[in-house]
């Protein structure tokens, strides 16, 4: 077989026709690179929750009011999880090392003639360790402070800059809403993911924050708390769920009002999530790969059509029906990879810029092998699917019809 | 044995309801080194009995026989492989791949036939020395004149050592200046020992030939030496 020629011959099609062939492949382009920026960013993505998560370790629980999706700052709804149920947890469960209460809400803050609007967390004294993530300057808040309901803040990076509060923020007065209060801490650089900028933060004490938010804030609390080993973290969740059942007079067959988060749980739902993300994409990819097929079937039929005479010529000096097949067969592939070449480019592009977006400690944005190979086997595939029926047509010209062909 | 045998040869074209008889029994037989020319009016069957001895046809009934090998009755692949070794095309229009250039046109044949790359270009280039276009091998059709493209055709034709040359009206697109230098070319093939086989419809152009052969409807009507063989 005389495939080096084939690939010349090719080659040289495509050249010649630079235009049309970029634009035939398109549809192929559009996908390849969709699928490469998919799967860097999901890769991206996988790698910071996971790096998230291992922070806090497996001793990590979070409990929630159910079908709680973010903050909730008031409710009318009865009381579904409270401080005081995060209390009883800690006096009663066992093998609770710490345990904080958390509300959050967006609030307004101020300094001088600065204002930002900014997540407000209302917390308690163990949620820096809870939560494996420390002060850097200053101190957080103590138990004093929370007893004593003072109103203090510990503040992100982020907020300094927005604010101005300069090089020694530590001591100034800034209101959250109305309520006056002053920096004593701010917290280390954590870096943006997901569009969210953990640096632009403001932590109160969680009565301070009930004073903000309103009374009602506090009967839509999540806990957050760490259990002192690994190997106790299934009878810490059997007992808090027993625990509160019991506090919140849920009958038995019914169901929970609040849900028991571990960390596994929560990387496997973090998980589930990119999975039907990347379900999605690929759902979306197999459409544009399908149109780009059909866009190289319809020029392949062109270029058939056009070069019948070539056909015909190449027939009569010797080409068989199949050197004359695999000859456009080549060409469609070739059509096909290149806009896979092209699509990979494009798609580690923009998979780059969108890792960008994504904490400064991420590895830059990174096209595993195995996609590039998917991709290139893709375009082969589709190139062989939608080149078959063209170049099946050329290989069965009539040589006498297609030398005379004008 | 001649080198061509046809035997009651008849091609029969269904046209509708209609059956149109292109050949209707033609016996021929070509010696090796003939230089033959078929004449006849358009119509009377001569692109189908080229289309036939070129292979790329095959006949309705009949036998033909070419080098000894029964070609009616071959699959597309081996008259492929037929078209490949034992002919050598010269066509009207020339029919060299545009956009190529003359070296890869004459490399065309050997590709098919599977040489390797470097003997492809030996070859190539000594048939085009042997037409006198030594010097423009990288030329392309569009930067050649009428004559020197079909020169590069009958290097083309020649590259595979075809036992026949077969050129259909190969003046038809030139000026008797360069159909003159072309049938003179043709002229020193025949003596060089190639069987040429020449179809057109030109006296002029078929005195070249030693044997005369005239077709009318679809039949032999004539078969006359016109000269002695000295071409």
């Amino acid at each position: 077989m005389i495939f080096r020629e084939n690939f010349r011959i090719a080659a040289g099609a495509l050249r010649a026709n630079k235009m049309r062939s970029i634009l035939t492949t398109l549809g192929i382009i559009i996908g390849v690179a969709a699928v490469i920026a998919v799967v860097s960013i999901v890769q991206g993505l996988q790698y910071m929750i996971t790096s998230q998560l291992e922070g806090v370790g497996t001793t990590f629980v979070i409990i929630q009011p159910k079908q709680q999706f973010g903050g909730t700052v008031a409710t009318s709804r009865p009381v579904e999880l409270t401080w005081a149920d995060g209390q009883a947890i800690q006096r009663q469960v066992r093998n609770v090392e710490m345990i904080t209460p958390q509300i959050f809400g967006q609030e307004e803050i101020k300094f001088r003639d600065r204002q930002h609007q900014t997540f407000v967390l209302g917390v308690n004294d163990d949620w820096p360790e809870v939560n494996n993530f420390a002060v850097d300057r200053g101190r957080f808040f103590s138990e004093l402070d929370l007893d004593r309901r003072n109103k203090v803040a510990v503040i992100g990076r982020t907020v300094i800059d927005e604010l101005r509060l300069g090089d020694e923020p530590i001591g100034k007065e800034m209101y959250v809403g109305t309520t006056p209060v002053t920096v004593i801490g701010v917290m280390e650089d954590k870096g943006r993911a997901l569009g969210f900028d953990y640096n632009d933060m403001v932590f109160i004490p969680f009565q301070t924050a009930l004073s903000v938010f309103g009374r009602d804030a506090g009967k839509k609390v999540e806990l957050r708390l760490q259990v002192t080993s690994s190997q106790a973290v299934d009878q810490v969740r059997d007992d808090i769920r027993r625990l509160l059942r019991d506090r919140h007079r849920i009958p038995e067959g019914e169901e929970n009002d609040f849900q028991i988060l571990l960390q596994d749980e929560i990387l496997d739902m973090y998980s589930s999530i990119l999975g039907g993300v990347t379900a999605v994409v690929g759902a979306i990819v197999s459409v544009a790969l399908l149109v780009g097929g059909i866009g190289i079937m319809n020029i392949m039929l062109v270029s058939v059509t056009e070069r019948t005479r070539e056909i015909g010529i190449r027939k009569s000096v010797g080409a068989r029906r199949q050197d004359i097949l695999v000859q456009f067969l080549i060409e469609a592939i070739a059509l096909s990879l290149v806009g896979g070449v092209i699509g990979i480019g494009l798609g580690y592009g923009v998979g780059a810029v969108a890792v960008e977006l994504i904490p400064g400690d991420l590895p830059p944005a990174h096209v595993p092998l195995w996609a590039v190979i998917l991709a290139f086997g893709f375009c082969t595939v589709v190139g062989v699917a939608f080149g078959i029926y063209p170049a099946s047509k050329a290989a069965r010209l009539d040589p006498i019809d297609a030398l005379r062909y004008e | 044995m001649a080198l061509i045998e046809i035997r009651d040869v008849r091609k029969i074209y269904e046209m509708g309801s209609e059956e149109i008889h292109a050949l209707d029994g033609i016996d021929l037989d070509i010696e090796e080194g003939e230089y033959l020319a078929v004449m006849g009016p358009s119509g009377s069957g001569k692109s189908t009995l080229m289309n036939l001895v070129g292979c790329l046809d095959t006949p309705t009934s009949g036998s033909y026989v070419l080098n000894e090998k029964q070609v009616n009755g071959m699959s597309d692949e081996e008259l492929a492989e037929i078209r490949n070794r034992e002919i050598g095309f010269v066509f009207q229009t020339f029919n060299l791949l545009s956009r190529t250039s003359a070296l890869a046109n004459v490399e065309l044949p050997l590709i098919y036939r599977g040489l390797p790359k470097k003997e492809r270009r030996e070859k190539a280039r000594a048939a085009l020395e042997r037409v006198g276009l030594g010097d423009r091998v990288d030329h392309q059709p569009n930067e050649l004149s009428g004559g020197q493209r079909q020169r590069v055709a009958v290097a083309r034709a020649l590259v595979n050592d075809p036992s026949i040359l077969l050129a259909d009206e190969p003046t038809g697109n030139l000026d008797t200046t360069t159909s003159e230098e072309i049938m003179g070319l043709f002229g020193e093939l025949h003596r060089a020992g190639n069987t040429v086989i020449l179809v057109t419809h030109e006296p002029e152009i078929a005195e070249n030939a030693r044997r005369r052969v005239l077709l009318r409807d679809g039949k032999i009507v004539e078969d006359s030496i016109t000269r002695d063989g000295t071409g």
